[in-house]
């Protein structure tokens, strides 16, 4: 399995931590990001993913690329879904082992934090009565057609 | 010069098409190419929102020169994960 990459089939948590499995490693940390029913008062039905795929596993690379820089990890892993995520499936799951916890988990919040920042993706939130285009680098929902 | 450009999410939405080719003049850069594509597709002329600008897969600045079958996407606000 590539380890930055993103898919429109459900993610499996268990392939991801078989990815970054190290004998060197003494924790993985694991990060899951799922839908949630509501937003902003919104009773959300489910939230449509749409990437530019071949930039967006490259980004997700260079996140993998910049935490290996920052901290001491073995290995990372992160897929992302795209299309329909029904509410409480996972949207985007990474995964980090290190030699030592404090690592992974530092790595793992940088990972989800630095997602939201470069990777291109779009969330289209599906909701009772609309849809809308989310755009979190401004906070502001786009309006939509 | 002739420039793919592919649109994703709101602007894909907008524009009515997923990936276009634009013929541009030399020298043109891709903030230009924005300007010049609001003109043939009005429905993006209203995303006032804050664009970043792709080319080839790279992040570039909007003065960046376009050079013959580069790839542009505009990237509107990004939003991959959960809040």
């Amino acid at each position: 399995m590539k380890m930055f990459r993103v898919t429109r089939e459900p993610i499996d948590l268990q392939e991801l931590v078989r990815c970054v499995t190290d004998p060197s490693a003494g924790a993985i940390a694991t990060f899951i990001g799922t839908t949630r029913n509501n937003n902003e008062g919104r009773k959300v039905i489910a939230l449509d993913y749409e990437a530019y795929p071949e930039m967006a596993e490259k980004e997700l690379a260079r996140i993998g690329e910049e935490a290996k820089r920052k901290w001491q990890i073995e290995r990372m892993a992160i897929t992302h879904r795209i299309g329909p995520v029904q509410i409480t499936e996972p949207s985007v799951i990474i995964a980090v082992s290190a030699a030592h916890r404090d690592d992974a988990f530092q790595a793992c919040r940088f990972a989800i934090e630095e997602i939201k920042k470069t990777v291109p993706i779009w969330k289209k939130e599906v909701f009772e009565g609309g849809e809308v285009w989310i755009g979190t680098q401004t906070g502001q929902p786009l309006p939509g057609r | 010069m002739t420039i793919k450009v592919k649109f994703f999410a709101i602007l894909r939405e907008r524009a009515g098409a997923g990936e276009i080719t634009k013929e541009i003049e030399e020298g043109s850069t891709v903030a230009d190419l924005w300007e010049a594509l609001k003109k043939d597709y009005p429905g993006l002329a209203p995303v006032a929102t804050r664009l970043l600008y792709a080319v080839n897969q790279n992040y570039v600045k909007p003065d960046y020169a376009l050079k013959e079958r580069d790839e542009v996407v505009f990237i509107p606000p990004v939003s991959g994960g959960s809040k």
